[in-house]
């Protein structure tokens, strides 16, 4: 029997990847530990080792194709005495650039949020104080015709960032990798090679050391994006981000302040367990004086940082692992910035109103696919920003559903979802028709093996059973 | 941005980055490192006064010279049939992490992180604890747990996280954690076991026990906090601790000058924290035990800490997820001056007459049969990929000494 070669996955995370070059050629013997090939990852150019022996009947992906996904048929493996008639005609399957395209982005890419800022009169009640009006400015109109580009959230954030580089001599970014490395995940791909070491700067390793050094920079005047490998390793720097960055306008009276961007990935990704992987949302959203972000979509990702590099004050970016590497439509604009603060509907319904934000909208994207075959019409709003909370859109939404669900990968105590579900119940107890349900993690630290990691993390069963169980079905 | 702006005249500032000596592209160079004869630097008393030995932290103490010959005051810690045993060691960790990078290539494992050019520093060391010491190590001594005869097969299911991983599938390959080998949990969070170890030996003083802790960090994570708080505690309340730098060139893509500064060396880091601070050639097998001992010495007679930084190179990546080329040139660990730590130990053997290519030969198949075995045994449990898994019910347990009742009712309605 032939035996296939597949495209290896080399991180748990990986998808896809460039088959660069062939070493061996058809008709060339091979034993076990053997490199066949060089594969590009976005992170990575790695060696693929045969793995058994035999002789190269065929290579079915030729070097130089890109985005070959993981699993993908790519040589046939024959064994002594097999000759390459043997194979059947399993043509590989073309890889497809756009299969990460989540199916529900109709209204993705920047498209308008609820225009509506009528503030939320909490029911008829007297006894609660009025509202201030909120304002917000709502996302820029895309101009008719403008051009869509498929981009990942990874090529979106380095957008983000090389564009206001180039606006505003004063934004640099630094971390560990940055430079030479371009970024762990290569988010600060090619920057290096444009800014140049002044402006990219890799760090030591001591995140408690660069994020005083980012604060005192932006005290001084500059604007620094300060890139953590991840937010797990920021705990050490929690001390400069909230005690400094966050309260210094405040207790200098409003003299200084500290205009600066803490980003990085937060959250799970796949297999990296309790110490790198937990989901800062709720942490970063207690404390005044920090803006948080957490974006899901290309688009939203490259709007809002602009957006948050331009701030005058600190801003939490909240960034994903996972969906770095998912492509969504972004407006190719010369400069497109979103508001921080303001919620997107990701879509509209009326039986019942889920809300999410970051890698919690991919379980609730699935889920209201699934939820339509059994007739039931989700609104799903995507926060985008934690702090500011844009809770007016999510109660004009429960005013006219009666039911909400929300999504997050976190820890269920103290949650951003028991936060929301407070204040809704708080502002609009009358509207609603079930009680709230919070979707969160399992309340332990994040496992390694694939089975716990799973059953730790929120899955779109429970989201669909959420909705059913507030909808009484 | 030119360097002749560097010792400009007072006016316009500039910023000074660090940059290697060679990029990929380029012919690898280490003359800037200052290579001493073997057995040239002096073996001072246990007890000796820190502020006198100050050089040494700017030295590299060396037991074997080129010849293979063990030279010197501090050679001489080991009889021949300790160094064999040593040398067996050093090649059961370098045959585990050629399977078990193949494993991870092989979809077995997620992730592996190997010790190719650094297994004596290690090896070498565990041989101067006693039972009952503690390591708080870094993701790179796995020759602490093979040198202290932990079984290679519950290594293998904590790196495949089958239903026999004795952390029950809950950490990152290869973090292990083996209390009653010395080895404590090891942290994706760098550098903070290096102030821990601090705390633990202060402990063991307080409790008037006779254990002694050792501390490991790379010349990355010296730029950590934990590090130099590490260094205050350990000095100010003369904890029985051995503090390790193992000073592999490298953190993932940045150059070790990045986190030395203007130091000079790691070990003179301990200079200003009055600890006497000692320089090894970490590819040296006897010169990092006669170090490791001259420490553990120390330490044990209540006398104070002791810094050591190991010079060695990483020959491999980082980790699977890493790939040098990007940033070193390829040939950079064949000009490494030191060379490799394997090598050198068995050619001192051979000199002495005690070792020969044919029983070297012989030993490279024992080990290799022996790691097979252990791998077919860790594979009849489950891969990653494969055969038997973590059990979920066990996912509730451990996050609190005694289960609370919230998470019995999570585990209930998970249904496991």
């Amino acid at each position: 029997m032939p035996i296939d070669i597949l495209m290896p996955a080399l991180s748990p995370t990986m998808e896809e990847g460039t088959l660069s070059k062939w070493l061996k050629q058809e008709g060339d013997k091979v034993t076990s530990g053997d490199v066949i090939a060089e594969i590009e990852t976005d992170k990575a150019t790695m060696e693929v080792e045969a793995v058994d022996e035999g002789v190269i009947g065929k290579l079915l992906v030729p070097a130089g194709t890109e985005n070959v996904k993981v699993n993908t048929k790519i040589a046939v493996l024959l064994a002594e005495g097999e000759s390459a008639d043997s194979i059947g005609s399993s043509a590989p399957s073309a890889p497809k650039a756009d299969a990460d395209t989540p199916a529900a982005t109709s209204d993705a890419a920047g498209g308008k949020a609820r225009q509506s800022a009528e503030e939320p009169t909490a029911a008829s009640d007297s006894k609660v104080p009025a509202q201030p009006k909120l304002d917000v400015a709502s996302d820029p109109d895309i101009p008719a015709g403008t051009e869509m580009v498929t981009m990942t959230v990874r090529e979106a954030l380095r957008d983000a960032m090389a564009e206001e580089m180039r606006r505003d001599e004063d934004v640099f970014v630094m971390g560990e990798e940055v430079a030479e490395y371009q970024g762990a995940y290569k988010i600060t791909q090619g920057l290096l090679q444009e800014f140049g070491p002044r402006r990219v700067v890799d760090t030591p390793i001591t995140e408690h050391g660069f994020a005083g050094v980012g604060v005192g920079a932006a005290m001084a005047g500059l604007k620094p994006i300060v890139e953590f490998m991840t937010f797990n390793f920021a705990m050490q720097a929690i001390d400069h981000i909230i005690n400094s960055a966050a309260k210094t306008l405040y207790m200098s009276g409003g003299q200084m302040g500290a205009p600066i961007v803490f980003r990085g990935p937060n959250g799970a990704a796949a297999r990296v367990a309790a110490q790198h992987s937990q989901d800062y949302a709720a942490w970063y959203s207690q404390i005044p004086g920090l803006k948080v972000v957490m974006p899901y979509t290309a688009a939203d990702a490259k709007g809002l940082l602009k957006a948050a590099i331009r701030d005058p004050n600190p801003v939490i970016f909240l960034e994903n692992e996972i969906l770095y590497g998912h492509s969504f439509e972004v407006p190719k604009l010369d400069d497109f910035v979103l508001p921080i603060g303001k919620a997107r509907i990701h879509k509209t319904g009326n039986d019942v109103t889920i809300v999410s934000w970051g890698i919690g909208m991919t379980y609730s994207v699935k889920a209201i696919a699934e939820l339509e075959k059994e007739g039931i019409d989700v609104e799903l709003i995507d926060l985008r920003t934690i702090r500011p909370m844009d809770l007016p859109t999510v109660i004009e939404s429960v005013k006219k559903t009666g039911r909400l669900v929300t999504v997050e990968e976190g820890y269920p105590q103290s949650s951003v979802g028991t936060e929301i579900a407070t204040r809704v119940m708080q502002q609009a107890f009358d509207y609603l028709d079930a009680p709230i349900l919070t979707i969160a993690g399992k309340d332990v630290p994040m496992p390694y093996a694939a089975n716990l990691e799973k059953l730790a993390l929120p899955n779109v069963g429970e989201v669909v059973q959420a909705v059913k169980t507030v909808c009484y079905k | 941005m030119t360097d002749d702006m560097k010792f400009g005249l007072p006016g316009k500032l500039s910023l000074h980055v660090p940059e290697p000596e060679v990029r990929p592209g380029g012919k690898p160079d280490f003359s800037n490192v200052t290579i001493p004869k073997a057995g040239s630097v002096r073996r001072p008393e246990v007890d000796v006064d820190p502020e006198t030995i100050r050089d040494l932290a700017f030295s590299i103490i060396r037991v074997l010279n080129r010849e293979g010959e063990a030279v010197g005051p501090w050679a001489g810690t080991l009889t021949n049939e300790e160094l064999m045993e040593g040398l067996k060691h050093m090649m059961l960790l370098r045959t585990f992490d050629s399977r078990m990078l193949m494993a991870q290539r092989q979809g077995k494992t997620s992730f592996y992180m190997q010790h190719l050019g650094e297994e004596a520093v290690s090896c070498a060391f565990r041989r101067a604890l006693l039972p009952g010491d503690m390591n708080f190590p870094t993701y790179r001594q796995a020759g602490l747990l093979i040198a202290g005869g932990y079984p290679m097969v519950e290594m293998m299911n904590q790196i495949y996280s089958n239903d026999a991983d004795p952390l029950k599938g809950r950490q990152l390959p290869i973090m292990y954690s083996a209390k009653d080998y010395g080895f404590f949990t090891i942290s994706g969070n760098l550098a903070t076991q290096y102030v821990q170890a601090v705390g633990w030996a202060m402990a063991s003083a307080i409790k008037n026990d006779t254990k002694i802790a050792a501390g490991w960090i790379g010349d990355g994570s010296t730029a950590e906090s934990d590090f130099h708080s590490a260094l205050v505690f350990a000095s100010t309340y003369r904890a029985p601790v051995i503090l390790n730098v193992v000073n592999n060139q490298w953190a993932i893509s940045t150059f070790q000058g990045v986190a030395r500064g203007g130091s000079g060396t790691f070990a003179a880091r301990g200079l200003g924290y009055g600890l006497p601070s000692l320089r090894v050639d970490g590819n040296d097998y006897l010169a990092v035990h006669a170090v490791a001992k001259w420490a553990a010495e120390r330490a044990r007679r209540n006398i104070g800490p002791t810094l050591i930084e190991y010079v060695t190179y990483r020959v491999g990546a980082h980790s699977t997820s890493d790939d040098p080329s990007a940033y070193r040139p390829k040939e950079e660990s064949e000009a490494w001056p030191l060379g490799d730590p394997v090598i050198r130990l068995k050619n001192h053997l051979i000199r002495v007459g005690a070792w020969s290519e044919e029983r070297h030969k012989q030993m490279e198949a024992e080990i290799r049969d022996t790691v097979v075995a252990a791998q077919k045994e860790a594979e009849r449990h489950g891969t990653l990929h494969s055969g038997g898994r973590p059990s979920m019910r066990d996912m509730f347990e451990g996050v609190y000494a005694e289960m609370p009742p919230h998470l019995k009712r999570q585990r209930q309605q998970a249904g496991v």
